[in-house]
């Protein structure tokens, strides 16, 4: 008997052996931070749309690799966000992870990236400091910062548009303040001038009290919204009368709630590093596999996700899916390079940060949907826009008082 | 001699806390229930102020809040020592708490739980809007963790056994505090308040103390916070925590001394492990708090004792055989 059980456990121990060689077809597996409860909930089913959109594509298998993906929700909270990292890496084995939605997130789990060495691809959070003045070895990012798109906007403002004044509203938490002082500063660059800013509760439950208090000789308004208030604010702005034009943030007129608006959001003049109405092969299967798929236009969530596993797929390629050289797979990571995409051709800067086409759009209505058509595009913007990264990062971080109105 | 039960009961409950690193076969499950020990000690200091003396706070985020944004901002980016910013931040929140005790206590019932909210929701809006101290939004990290006596705390289960030590001493201060003549005279404010007042007692002083022995437990509570989480954000702060600590004590049994243990290992575990499960997991949390009303209105631990009591003492006139004899009894 125990003879019997001896030889089982060799001849067991030996079939073990002979399979490790094989392990590179085990599965690989990616943990998946998203938001299922709470305020972020729509943004991140968004994200899961794009990343199973992209896993859809590749058939479940990268590089010859299967791919595992392990969901969890981080509802949106900090300290959550950190007890899921450590589930997904210590309990589920996840070797990458893609996500969380919210800067504050990815900044929660920061140190615990660092220390445990985790790839990190992000699909959302566009904290300008996480590839800037703390850069983190094991991070990349699939989209594009804060500002990133938004320094175009203000030179298009002051240059294509010629307008001398305006008035900035934005919500009040970082990712307005960043996105709105890179505005700024591209436009009092060029010969504009803020006139005023105006910061708004991210839950503020009406805006009147804010577009009366709008300086009425501005040319024009920059609106830096986020999440849903960009609806909100949009058809109040439109109620109270208001005849200056918008401009908007790219979160503000974003595919994902612009199915929501009417008519008070045609006209508005957007910048962003993606639009679904970009006309390049690339993108138009895109949008038509999400419209098949989910009856909506891809929005900043949905390609930030599918952009994140895309980035996954070439680093991986570039591997040739062996993951266990984590130096060497995040060497990859870093040199990720994709020349067609739905938002053009990509590749990253040193800091881990897409250098990307940026492009101004306006909305307008086609075949009875809203859209951001693209009126210009800056190719191969890059996050530091044209200020080089020694002196760019030699200011402080974008904030709230980065520079007051005038 | 015969040992008493609940004396085992609590032998064996400590052995499967100290076991508890080998038992579980992941450092996930260590770290959740590091979350639920640090947890614990807040709803404790909590439970100081609800259970034993009547005061129904809304704002005790404060503390785990403060106590983690002063360690981290002293240890990480104002050049403290760790054993200098740690004993900072604990002393500052108990000052904090004093202060607060001023204010809230000027009302009872009501109005201090809306004075305890405000307070709350203040520092809150302090921590959103101070960016240049606190980060904003984005919160403040970059704290490693110390190295006391060369233990390394990255090691979760030394990390567990670390913040298990602060339990067991919060237990023991706290249950001798509830003990002691402060806090018999604590328990009596809370059911007589006048007739206290009338027996010379100063019922304001008495609450005082109260509560800032209850925000020194919290700061100890944030501290840990901040060392397991190496972060800290206004969600910290935010309502939400407070309500949350609120919903462990009351689940948990107020007024007993291991109600809010339990009752944070029942939050932290729905939401951290539950919300892997089940995507709806807040819904389940709101159905299990009704029913815990509903059939256990005292809380789960007061709740589970009176129930393992009435099956103890049932009598035996359920048993079929010699129902009829026992059911008649003393004549009603």
């Amino acid at each position: 008997m125990v003879r019997t059980r001896i030889f089982l456990s060799t001849t067991v121990l030996a079939a073990w052996t002979a399979l490790t060689p094989l392990q590179a077809a085990e599965p690989l597996k990616v943990g998946f931070m998203t938001v299922r409860s709470g305020a972020l909930a729509a943004g991140g089913r968004q994200m899961e749309e794009g990343l199973k959109l992209c896993m859809d594509e590749h058939r479940g298998e990268m590089a010859g690799r299967k791919i595992e993906i392990i969901t969890a929700d981080t509802a949106g909270q900090p300290a959550v966000t950190k007890t899921k990292a450590q589930e997904l890496v210590e309990r589920d084995g996840a070797q990458v992870l893609i996500g969380p939605l919210a800067a504050f997130e990815a900044l929660a789990i920061d140190d615990y990236i660092r220390q445990t060495k985790t790839p990190i691809i992000s699909p959302s959070a566009a904290a300008e400091d996480l590839t800037q003045r703390k850069p983190n070895p094991w991070f990349v990012r699939a989209v594009g910062t804060s500002a990133q798109a938004h320094h175009a906007l203000g030179e298009y403002a002051a240059k294509d548009l010629h307008y001398k004044k305006i008035a900035i509203i934005a919500d009040d938490f970082a990712f307005g303040h960043e996105l709105s002082a890179g505005f700024q500063r591209t436009f009092e660059q060029n010969g504009g001038k803020v006139v005023q800013k105006l910061w708004s509760p991210l839950n503020a439950a009406e805006y009147g009290t804010y577009i009366t208090q709008i300086d009425p000789s501005v040319d024009a308004v920059f609106a830096g919204f986020a999440g849903g208030n960009g609806i909100k604010f949009l058809g109040e702005y439109k109620n109270y009368g208001m005849q200056k034009p918008v401009l908007g943030a790219m979160t503000t007129v974003d595919e994902g709630i612009l199915k929501r608006m009417g008519d008070e959001a045609v006209g508005v003049i957007s910048s962003g590093w993606y639009s679904a109405a970009t006309d390049t092969p690339a993108n138009k299967k895109f949008v038509e596999a999400v419209r098949k798929a989910y009856n909506a236009d891809p929005g900043y969530y949905t390609v930030g996700a599918y952009m994140a596993c895309q980035f996954l797929n070439n680093a991986l390629e570039q591997v040739k899916g062996d993951i266990s050289d984590k130096a060497a797979f995040m060497k990859a990571l870093r040199s990720v390079n994709i020349s067609q995409s739905p938002y053009g051709p990509v590749k990253l800067d040193a800091y881990g940060q897409p250098i990307l086409d940026v492009s101004i759009r306006k909305v307008e209505k086609k075949d009875g949907r809203l859209q951001n058509s693209v009126i210009k595009t800056y190719p191969a913007v890059s996050q530091f826009w044209t200020y080089g990264a020694d002196e760019f990062l030699k200011s402080p971080v974008y904030s709230r008082d980065w520079t007051a109105a005038k | 001699m015969r040992v008493p039960s609940s004396m085992i009961s609590w032998l064996v409950a400590v052995a499967a806390l100290l076991a508890l690193p080998w038992l579980v076969t992941s450092d996930y499950y260590v770290n959740i229930a590091s979350q639920i020990v640090i947890a614990a000690i807040l709803a404790l200091s909590l439970n100081l102020l609800i259970g034993f003396g009547g005061m129904t706070s809304l704002g005790h985020a404060a503390y785990l809040g403060v106590a983690a944004y002063l360690s981290i901002y002293l240890t990480a980016h104002a050049g403290f020592g760790h054993l200098a910013g740690a004993l900072i931040a604990i002393g500052a929140t108990t000052v904090l708490a004093m202060l607060f005790g001023f204010l809230a206590l000027r009302a009872s019932g009501l109005g201090f739980l809306m004075i305890t909210l405000a307070l709350g929701q203040i520092l809150w809006g302090v921590a959103y809007r101070w960016a240049s101290l606190t980060g904003g939004d984005n919160g403040l990290g970059g704290l490693k963790r110390p190295h006391p006596f060369g233990l390394n705390l990255m090691d979760p289960a030394i990390f567990y056994y670390f913040v298990l030590a602060f339990l067991g001493i919060a237990l023991w201060c706290i249950a001798r505090f509830v003990q002691s003549g402060l806090g018999q005279s604590l328990q009596g404010t809370r059911d007589q308040p006048r007739r206290m007042r009338a027996l010379g007692y100063e019922v304001w002083l008495i609450q005082w103390l109260s509560f800032v022995f209850a925000g020194f437990w919290g700061a100890v509570a944030g501290l840990l916070y901040a060392y397991y989480h190496q972060f800290v954000s206004p969600q910290t702060l935010h309502l939400t925590t407070s309500a949350e600590a609120l919903l462990m004590v009351i689940a948990g049994g107020t007024g007993t001394l291991l109600g809010p243990v339990v009752g944070a290992a029942l939050v932290v575990i729905l939401k951290n492990i539950v919300s892997a499960y089940i995507t709806r997991w807040l819904i389940l949390l709101g159905v299990i708090f009704v029913a815990i009303v509903l059939f256990m209105p005292e809380g789960l631990v007061p709740g589970l004792t009176r129930w393992v009591r009435a099956l103890r003492n049932r009598p035996p006139a359920d048993k079929p055989a010699d129902a009829p004899s026992v059911a008649k009894g003393p004549a009603r």
